[in-house]
């Protein structure tokens, strides 16, 4: 029998701890702004989880309160935030040196879509009067020892974001290893996309759905 | 050599008075943390056009960079993220075509810089393969993995915010109001830096100094 957890689709929150709860102890993690922010309100610091932002620092703490907040100690998303004991501050060609020379362990991203083979498009969604915002997407993507990714697994009209081709212009080829959404975690492997769980729907449902072949 | 140490009320504007038109100028910042607001106001009064500045964004709200930007002065922006709730003044400027945009990947942008700073003619990097901004960029497969040429993005001046200088110009900065400060001050022709005090020289503890005086050209104190 199904346990009730796998009949409702998660919260962002739920996705969150997910994500929070795979994380090793001892990672050096970067987590993209929007929705993978929430992922550090569920990791215990004490486990030596280390926060790298890529506006040069090492050892983020949560966001800065009332008299914490300090114009100078912000995030990547310009949100004040506080120092952890043993943080550290470099220069931007340091802190992406740091992202794109493979010593972070692992990255959360958004996204617009992910492809069967790891494809990601999270940085623009190619309107003729759309704005290209880049930022250090196409670094982290490409940098990170393991590049996860926290989306919803169905976009507002109802389409499939775990595509067999990404549609939208891309990031970053084959460098997603994991997608956490509401319905489900499925990992990127060789022989194509493995539901590793589920969630409001079955394996089948999903299949039928994204259109695409899950493996079990 | 020591720098120049300029102080009083119109220090900012006689540090910039020598900025031409057409000059490219890195400017520091990431969003207004180390955004070095009295420099870019000097520049916006000094009214040098024809502009291209660097920068990883484009300006927030109607102050600092993005008052620039509102002053026409500015034919090409060259930023990683543009694109904010606040980046009104880039938005309308962009879309009514009077404004050039080049964005480049942030790790691109901060290693180009660097680049141009340490003498390097060029790099291959990972970022962006596959992507629309690889795109007429030659590329190379080095050990099975493929890689873009990037070129170095040197700037005519550089203007960045340090928290602290002493006066010969060496500087340290303030938290994550580091950013780009330091990879800029590398990587332009004349470096002004401002900052919110200047020291003796010697009381600032050598092992502490991130930016060395040597690539400071002009500090500018701040109140």
């Amino acid at each position: 029998m199904s346990s009730p957890l796998e009949k409702t689709p998660l919260s962002k929150d739920g996705i969150a701890k997910l994500i929070a709860d795979d994380i090793p102890t001892g990672s050096f993690v970067n987590l993209g702004i929007g929705q993978p922010t929430l992922v550090a309100d569920h990791l215990d610091l004490e486990r030596g989880v280390v926060l790298h932002t890529e506006n040069g620092m090492l050892g983020m703490g949560r966001a800065a309160v009332g008299d914490e907040i300090d114009p100078d100690l912000i995030n990547a998303g310009k949100v004040p935030v506080v120092e952890t004991p043993g943080a550290s501050y470099f220069h931007h060609a340091d802190s992406f040196a740091m992202m794109r020379g493979g010593h972070l362990d692992v990255c959360v991203l958004g996204a617009f879509q992910v492809s069967v083979t790891g494809d990601l498009a999270n940085w623009h969604t190619g309107a003729a009067d759309a704005i290209p915002a880049v930022g250090g997407a196409m670094d982290l993507a490409m940098g990170a020892k393991d590049t996860y990714v926290m989306m919803t697994l169905f976009s507002k009209d109802g389409s499939a974001k775990l595509v067999e081709k990404c549609t939208y212009p891309l990031t970053g080829v084959a460098c997603v290893s994991r997608v956490y959404t509401d319905h489900g975690v499925f990992e990127i492997t060789p022989d194509g996309v493995r539901a590793r769980s589920t969630y409001g729907a079955t394996l089948d449902e999903l299949r039928e759905r994204t259109g695409l072949d899950l493996l079990d | 050599m020591s720098s120049d140490i300029l102080e009083g009320r119109d220090a900012a504007a006689r540090a910039v008075a020598d900025i031409p038109d057409g000059a490219t100028v890195l400017i520091g910042g990431f969003g207004p943390a180390g955004q070095p607001l009295e420099l870019i106001d000097a520049l916006s009064r000094h009214g040098a056009r024809d502009l291209t500045v660097v920068n990883n964004n484009a300006g927030n709200g109607d102050y600092g960079l993005a008052a620039l930007l509102k002053t026409g002065h500015v034919r090409k922006m060259i930023c990683s993220f543009p694109r904010q709730s606040d980046s009104w003044v880039f938005d309308d400027l962009y879309r009514s075509g009077r404004l050039e945009l080049e964005v480049v990947p942030q790790g691109n942008l901060a290693e180009r810089m660097r680049a141009a700073g340490a003498g390097i003619g060029g790099f291959f990097t990972p970022t962006s393969v596959g992507t629309p901004l690889a795109e007429g960029k030659e590329e190379r497969t080095i050990d099975g993995k493929d890689y873009v040429l990037e070129y170095p993005l040197h700037g005519d001046y550089a203007l960045v915010k340090a928290h602290r200088s002493d006066r010969m110009g060496n500087l340290v900065y303030r938290k994550t109001a580091r950013n780009f400060g330091p990879v800029m001050a590398t990587a332009a022709s004349t470096t002004i830096a401002q900052v919110n005090d200047v020291v003796a020289t010697g009381e600032l503890d050598p092992e502490v100094i991130v930016t060395p005086s040597i690539y400071v050209d002009k500090v500018v104190l701040t109140s």
